[in-house]
């Protein structure tokens, strides 16, 4: 208190007999959303995470694979099959953590420090935030994630480079590939916004987000085999996987497939924020 | 201009705020008077949207406050104490809350300006005192330059100096002309700045009223004389606007409506004899409890809750 000087008359200018109309408008939504964003560090850390992710395990991935087939002995099956693509996209598993915790915490935050208040006390209609919370951290998600594996793949390609895993740029699909993967990692940072505005808790909103993109593929596995051919695909992960990745099995999506299946999923985790966020009390 | 119709809100079995009616009117610092747990701040919460009445309604200048095209511009609320986010800039706080609305960066500057926030503008919200955060929670409810101020135990915890800066902002902005809503649990500082007061006491309405109409509801300025000519006493001071009461056969009467001076010198005019002359004044603080004790007494065959979560 001692550092701020006390005015003792603050009698604000008198209200003005011509006022300036201010009205909210959802362009100024997006204006304060994509602001708050980028005044938080914890933004700036989790995005250059998400990069070093993306790149580091690519990178990583990729010498490994150059080490293994250096040494002489033989390959796991895996990395048989490996190609510059797949190696580059290792770091989404990573990545898609990184990024999907700070879409939980762009919501979920609000709750937890209590700025949604502020929040929805100058946009009482509500929707909107949630729309533009959506739209601008899955845009910086989809930049973030395809500048990542970008990179990661015109490095991987110089590594592997003379290897059977060897692939450019101009091989079918790469682009495809890389724009998929980078599509699915900004729709799982809108996926955490969703979860986070759903659940309106930190905790809560990862706890979720972890078990539907890791945890579930695995317990799918317990269910017999004739089920798992039907459900699997559709599960966030398989369908994500489908959009980025080059070749296809007979079980797996077609990346377009993919595309609709994880867009659905994102539009289910929408709406159940939206309806949340309509129906209860702040 | 806030308008309260049958305003109700229930959680599950407990009722907030039951059915209140009231009219929060321009130019006048309005208190908004209760216990911890009256339904206080939820009130507050459903005049800006942020709770849903379950009856009744609540309006803003004559419309549900998300029907406005610019919400700051009509109410600036500051509600709990912190409702910001710790990780961000004051400065960088205001400027979201004003991109939401169009408010122009100059404004911004404006209101840090107002709530002597400049030199602490840059560092993160989360390190301030509470006088820093209650100052930022003004900042932001001045952002629209709102016809309507609506603050939520704005004296709550800060020390002497915050305390006379706020009571000072608050006259100053209902002598613009505006709105002045504010709720607080304390009686003496309400009489301060407060016209006009609301009581409210287990979410219903108390009292609707001035300080001074609550002060003589509660038997306020009662002069007592005593004297062994008790029924002459009576005759001679008897006029319009003066009431006397007092048991028969008793030498004390209570006089309302006379001054002690009066009093002594009608006597001393008429040579009555006065053996006692003595004013008591009700203290706000008094006239408060005898409201609030009679609505717990009123509820006291369910529970009685003298703590638990603020209203």
């Amino acid at each position: 208190m001692s550092t701020v000087t006390v005015t003792d008359s603050p009698a604000p200018a008198p209200v003005r007999a011509a006022r300036p109309t201010y009205k909210v408008t959802g362009r100024r939504v997006l204006r304060s959303e994509w602001a708050k964003l980028w005044s938080l560090r914890s933004t700036w850390i989790t995005l250059g995470l998400g990069l070093l992710f993306l790149v580091g395990f690519g990178v990583i991935a990729a010498a490994h694979y150059k080490s293994e087939l250096n040494s002489g002995r033989p390959m796991h099956r895996d990395d048989v099959a490996a190609t510059a693509l797949g190696l580059s996209v290792f770091g989404t598993n990573f990545a898609q953590l990184a990024l999907g915790v700070l879409g939980v915490l762009v919501t979920a935050g609000e709750y937890s420090t209590g700025m949604i208040r502020s929040t929805l006390a100058a946009v009482p209609r509500r929707l909107p935030v949630l729309w533009s919370k959506a739209a601008v951290f899955g845009l910086v998600a989809l930049v973030v994630a395809t500048i990542g594996v970008f990179v990661a793949f015109t490095i991987d390609s110089g590594i592997v480079s003379g290897t059977p895993a060897a692939l450019t740029m101009s091989h079918s699909g790469v682009v495809r590939s890389l724009l998929g993967a980078g599509l699915y990692l900004g729709l799982v940072g809108v996926i955490g916004t969703a979860l986070g505005a759903l659940l309106r808790s930190v905790a809560g909103g990862i706890s979720v987000l972890v078990a539907s993109l890791m945890l579930v593929p695995g317990l799918i596995s317990l269910l017999p085999s004739s089920w798992q051919d039907n459900i699997s695909p559709y599960l966030p992960s398989s369908a994500g996987e489908s959009m980025f990745a080059l070749t296809h099995d007979s079980t797996a999506l077609s990346p377009t497939a993919g595309l609709v299946v994880f867009l659905g999923w994102t539009v289910l985790a929408l709406a159940g924020a939206a309806y949340r966020l309509v129906r209860s009390d702040a | 201009m806030i308008e309260a119709h049958q305003l109700t809100k229930r959680y599950g079995e407990k009722t907030a705020v039951d059915q209140l009616d009231f009219v929060v009117k321009p130019g006048t610092v309005t208190g908004f008077l209760g216990p911890n747990g009256a339904g206080k701040s939820t009130t507050m919460r459903m005049i800006v949207g942020l709770d849903a009445p379950s009856g009744g309604s609540v309006t803003v200048n004559g419309k549900h406050y998300a029907q406005h095209t610019a919400p700051l511009q009509e109410v600036g609320a500051l509600l709990e104490a912190k409702s910001i986010h710790p990780g961000r800039s004051a400065f960088d706080h205001l400027m979201a809350q004003a991109y939401t609305h169009g408010i122009p960066r100059r404004r911004v500057e404006e209101v840090i300006e107002l709530t002597g926030l400049q030199t602490v503008a840059k560092k993160r919200a989360g390190a301030f005192s509470l006088g820093m955060g209650q100052r930022l929670g003004i900042a932001a409810a001045l952002l629209g330059d709102p016809a309507t101020i609506m603050l939520d135990e704005p004296v709550n915890g800060l020390d002497p100096e915050g305390v006379l800066w706020i009571r000072n902002l608050l006259t100053g902005l209902a002598a613009d002309g505006r709105t002045v809503f504010v709720s607080s649990h304390l009686m003496s500082e309400m009489a301060l700045v407060a016209d006009h007061l609301i009581v409210v006491g287990r979410g219903r309405l108390l009292a609707d009223t001035t300080v001074r109409e609550l002060i003589q509801q509660a038997g306020g300025d009662t002069v007592t004389v005593a004297t062994d000519q008790a029924a002459r006493l009576r005759e001679v001071l008897a006029g319009p606007g003066v009431e006397i009461t007092g048991t028969a056969g008793s030498e004390e009467l209570q006089v309302t409506g006379l001054t002690p001076r009066a009093i002594g010198l009608k006597a001393a005019e008429h040579s009555i004899p006065l053996f006692e002359l003595s004013s008591r004044t009700v203290s706000l603080e008094e006239a408060f409890m005898d409201l609030t004790r009679d609505a717990v007494e009123y509820h006291a065959s369910a529970t009685v809750e003298t703590s638990g979560r603020a209203a």
